[in-house]
């Protein structure tokens, strides 16, 4: 792969997340490279959603500091982190069910729509022309993505598989700079968890996109991601490459069970 | 031959370069091809596609393609792809077109057969075949791509995207501006055009090479037969490799001067095809069935004043659609009924299904159910048969607009001749026969006989309207003792349009009658127990049930009147069946994989069946091995009962 993996973008120093008294994240640092896949993984419940929930902005973490392109990032809203450029995908698909594809995916190109409401709604002068640039864009997406049958379908009737892919079109539709995805495979067969996986590398290697996954299925994590970063009850237990991190004891006890 | 050229000659356009620049000079402005690409349809007029072939064709010729060389054409239709078989014949070339599904190592034995120097490949998917083959294939020396996609880390200096090589080919013509027209002036009516490979169920596939003058000439008859004009739209959606899209998105493209369509991708026909509506339609009847089963499901979910509607018209588009369709007389009262219904009915249905524009559907690959036929004729859709094969381009007979029949495939095409042989078997002659198999002589004399006929390997006849009716493979037909002609699969074709009957082996080569083994559809008689309140337990069970060997011999009396209709297979209904303890199965090498009846295995299996059959017993035991789908083996038996079927009159005709 020609792709380089740059700089730091995304910082995460000590990082401690409470709600009332229990512990979700306890003292994590690590970070994300530019252009990089980063793999979260974990038991259940150790802490992989809080923590891409930290990332843009859902929760705000008690103690530590996160630095995005060098700044530090003070107290912010998940709409602030869209216009900064990540967006994200969700672990139980937050699609509108009867909308259909392409209305879905076109959502997302609304932090990017400057014309105002009035003229979009009497589809007139510029908002016309925005709206035609937006289109195209969103078509483009459709033919990345491979769905061209179902541009008009309702989200709503679609398999799980395709309304997976739509999540992730719509999360494109932003041209993010960190794409955070929330257990894209999860529920998915071998051959919808292949696909999927193409178009995260495609996204990656054709749009140069930083990729924030969370995931399951060893296997695909192993496969696709540069690097992993293993939390276990709150706490960072292993942080390296695949190779690494599936070699460390730790990671190997927290997943197996002591006495293995 | 030089009757092939007569027609093809005219304007001295017996060429397809010839004809695509006659187009972009008559109409410059007219659309050509439409893609739909991003969500919009994009129109190449037939001056830009004349432009981008002049391109292409001098592009190749820059990359050192030269007369007589082959091109591989591997992709979904598209229109680059289309364009591309032009410029390869500007050039005195030969374009190859191959199953797009293949696996590499499928494509292999073709492009060494046809020592493919250039390959012009649809995308990323299709240039990791050519890779994985090119070890093997060292005659491949350019690989040209249609999609950039995913193609950014490839940078073999021998992948050209075809933007590029048009861009090449754009430079050769300013610097050469006469060479071109001078490699068009060269070709000639009786050079190869194009080279299609047969499927090789027999044998490996082999290269069947036809000329500018055969394609044209089934082009034309074609386009005369039915009258077709240059504002036709047709939605090219079938595999390019295949003689039937050669001849209809190409040659009779190129020739009439109607619009190609290619689809967005292969899961968006049925709605391209509703946008595009097209004048010019051809599917498989699989296809025609599947449409027809969607309609039925949606309108058993329909309202009830919609449902009560949609029958009633549908009654009266059976009584009378056919006829109307073919201008045969219809009374006043029923003729303004059906005036109703396709306001009503008719009209909108053809419109959900993108077929209100159709001028004429073709069908053909396959025997279509009678009622399946009847029923797009009768709602106003001019559904045709055809019959041809890739050594014909696809054009042997077609049905004449008012006399279309179910069983037949026709009237002999336009120019072509027809004879039947002795022992039954279809010949053929006319300007489209293939030129030659591709470096086969041998098997090109087996084919074509001393005489110049072609032989089909299909047995028919010819029934009273000169319309020809083909009834079985040739090898397959047999004699009955009584020296009458014994067809098993037309026989058992017209068995299974019944939705009870799944599979049906006849027998009767050599024997004094023809009896029947039977398979019931689990679903359907399944579906019809429980309306009676038939308990069932299992198949075996179902196929023993009184009830239901009686309806199967309805089913099969029903056969045998129509059959009495017919003098030539008049003397082949079915006396005597039973219906089989489990179902074929090619698990148990009963049927091929393709889910055709292996007849022999079969006789020899269930020969204690076969001989109940003709020593006239009422009932025989019979247990059988099976092998189930995790490996295992079982054993099912059955105490089978056999059944008398009435027999018909043969009706005799005045000849």
């Amino acid at each position: 792969m020609s792709r380089k993996i740059g700089d730091v973008i995304l910082d995460l120093q000590n990082i401690s997340l409470r709600f009332g008294g229990v512990k979700a994240l306890t003292d994590i640092s690590f970070n994300i490279r530019e252009h990089e896949v980063r793999a979260i993984i974990g038991p259940n419940g150790a802490g992989k959603s809080s923590m891409l929930n930290v990332i843009n902005g859902v929760y705000h973490p008690q103690d530590g500091k996160i630095f995005y392109r060098g700044a530090e990032r003070k107290k912010m809203e998940p709409h602030m982190a869209a216009s900064t450029g990540i967006a994200r995908t969700f672990q139980n698909i937050g699609l509108f069910k009867g909308m259909s594809v392409l209305d879905n995916i076109m959502t997302g190109r609304t932090l990017k729509m400057k014309s105002n409401l009035l003229l979009q709604a009497l589809w007139f002068g510029p908002a016309r022309s925005e709206e035609l640039a937006h289109r195209r864009k969103v078509e483009e997406i459709i033919d990345f993505l491979e769905i061209q049958h179902i541009r008009k379908t309702p989200v709503g009737r679609l398999p799980y598989g395709l309304q997976k892919r739509v999540d992730l079109g719509r999360a494109l539709a932003m041209e993010p700079q960190i794409l955070l995805l929330d257990e894209p495979m999860a529920g998915m067969n071998v051959e919808e968890k292949q696909d999927m996986c193409r178009f995260i590398l495609d996204v990656n290697d054709q749009f140069g996109t930083t990729i924030v996954l969370i995931e399951h299925d060893m296997g695909v994590v192993m496969d696709i991601s540069d690097r992993v970063v293993v939390l276990d009850y709150g706490k960072k237990i292993g942080d390296g490459l695949p190779d690494e991190v599936r070699s460390n004891p730790e990671v190997i006890r927290a997943y197996l069970g002591a006495g293995h | 031959m030089p009757t092939q050229a007569n027609d093809a000659a005219l304007d001295g356009l017996h060429t397809f370069p010839r004809l695509l620049f006659h187009h972009a000079r008559v109409r410059p402005g007219a659309p050509a091809m439409r893609e739909k690409h991003l969500g919009i349809w994009q129109t190449w007029t037939w001056s830009d596609v004349a432009e981008r072939v002049r391109a292409l064709a001098c592009g190749l010729a820059s990359l050192g393609f030269k007369r007589g060389d082959n091109l591989a054409i591997i992709g979904d239709n598209r229109p680059h792809l289309y364009m591309m078989m032009t410029a390869v014949q500007c050039l005195g070339g030969v374009p190859v077109p191959l199953y797009q599904d293949a696996v590499a190592g499928e494509m292999l034995f073709v492009l060494q057969d046809a020592g493919v120097r250039f390959a012009v490949v649809e995308d990323q998917e299709q240039v990791d075949k050519m890779l994985e083959v090119m070890g093997e294939l060292d005659t491949l020396a350019h690989i040209i791509y249609d999609d950039p996609r995913g193609m950014r880390h490839y940078t073999q200096p021998f992948l050209h995207d075809i933007h590029e090589l048009m861009e090449m080919g754009r430079i050769h013509d300013r610097n050469h501006p006469d060479f071109l027209n001078a490699e068009i002036e060269q070709g000639h009516f009786d050079d190869t055009s194009v080279m299609l490979y047969t499927s090789g169920t027999t044998g490996k596939p082999k290269g069947v090479c036809q000329t500018h003058a055969a394609f044209i000439a089934a082009a034309q008859g074609g386009i005369a037969v039915d009258k077709m004009s240059a504002d036709g739209d047709i939605l090219s959606y079938l595999p390019m490799a295949w003689v039937g899209d050669h001849l209809f998105s190409f040659a009779q493209a190129m020739v009439a001067g109607f619009t190609i369509n290619c689809p967005e991708s292969a899961e968006t026909v049925m709605t391209d095809l509703r946008e595009i509506g097209p004048t010019y339609y051809f599917a498989p009847p699989r296809v025609f069935e599947s449409l027809l089963t969607s309609v039925m499901i949606r309108m058993e979910d329909a309202g009830k004043l919609k449902y009560k509607l949609f029958h009633h018209f549908m009654d009266v588009a059976k009584r009378c659609g056919g006829d109307i369709l073919d201008g045969k007389p219809v009374s006043a009262g029923d003729r303004f009924q059906y005036w109703l219904g396709n306001l009503t009915t008719y009209g909108p249905l053809r419109n959900v299904l993108g077929m209100s524009r159709i001028k004429v559907a073709y069908t053909a690959g396959a025997a279509i159910g009678p009622e399946l036929f009847a029923f797009y004729r009768s709602i106003g859709i001019n559904l045709k048969q055809l019959y041809g094969q890739t050594e014909t381009c696809a054009y042997v007979c077609l049905q004449p607009d008012g006399q279309v029949k179910s069983d037949t495939v026709g009237a002999p095409a336009p120019g072509v001749e027809i004879k039947i042989a002795d022992n039954g078997e279809v010949l053929v002659k006319g300007p489209m026969l293939l030129k030659e198999y591709y470096k086969r002589p041998e098997a090109t004399a087996e084919t074509i006989n001393a005489e110049g006929w072609f032989m089909t390997g299909d047995a028919g006849f010819i029934d009273e309207d000169g319309h020809l009716k083909i009834i079985d493979r040739a090898k397959d037909v047999g004699k009955l003792t009584s020296g009458a002609m014994f067809a098993p699969n037309y026989i058992e074709n017209k068995l299974k349009f019944f939705q009870y009957v799944k599979e049906a082996v006849c027998f009767g080569h050599d024997r004094d009658q023809v009896c029947a083994f039977i398979n019931i559809d689990m679903g359907a008689v399944g579906n019809w127990a429980e309306r009676r309140n038939i308990a069932y337990s299992g198949y075996t069970d179902l196929a023993g049930k009184a009830q239901v060997l009686e309806l199967i011999q309805t089913c099969i009396e029903e056969v045998n009147a129509g059959l009495a209709h017919d003098a030539m297979v008049a003397d082949s209904q079915i006396h005597r069946f039973l219906v089989l303890h489990k179902e074929l199965d090619p698990d148990d090498d009963e049927l091929t994989r393709t889910r055709k009846v292996r007849r022999n295995f079969i006789a020899e299996k269930y020969k204690v069946l076969i001989d109940a059959l003709y020593e006239g017993k009422a009932t025989q035991y019979i247990e059988t091995e099976v092998k189930f789908e995790d490996g295992r083996r079982g054993k099912v038996a059955a105490d089978l009962s056999i059944v008398d079927v009435k027999t018909f009159p043969i009706a005799k005709k005045a000849a």
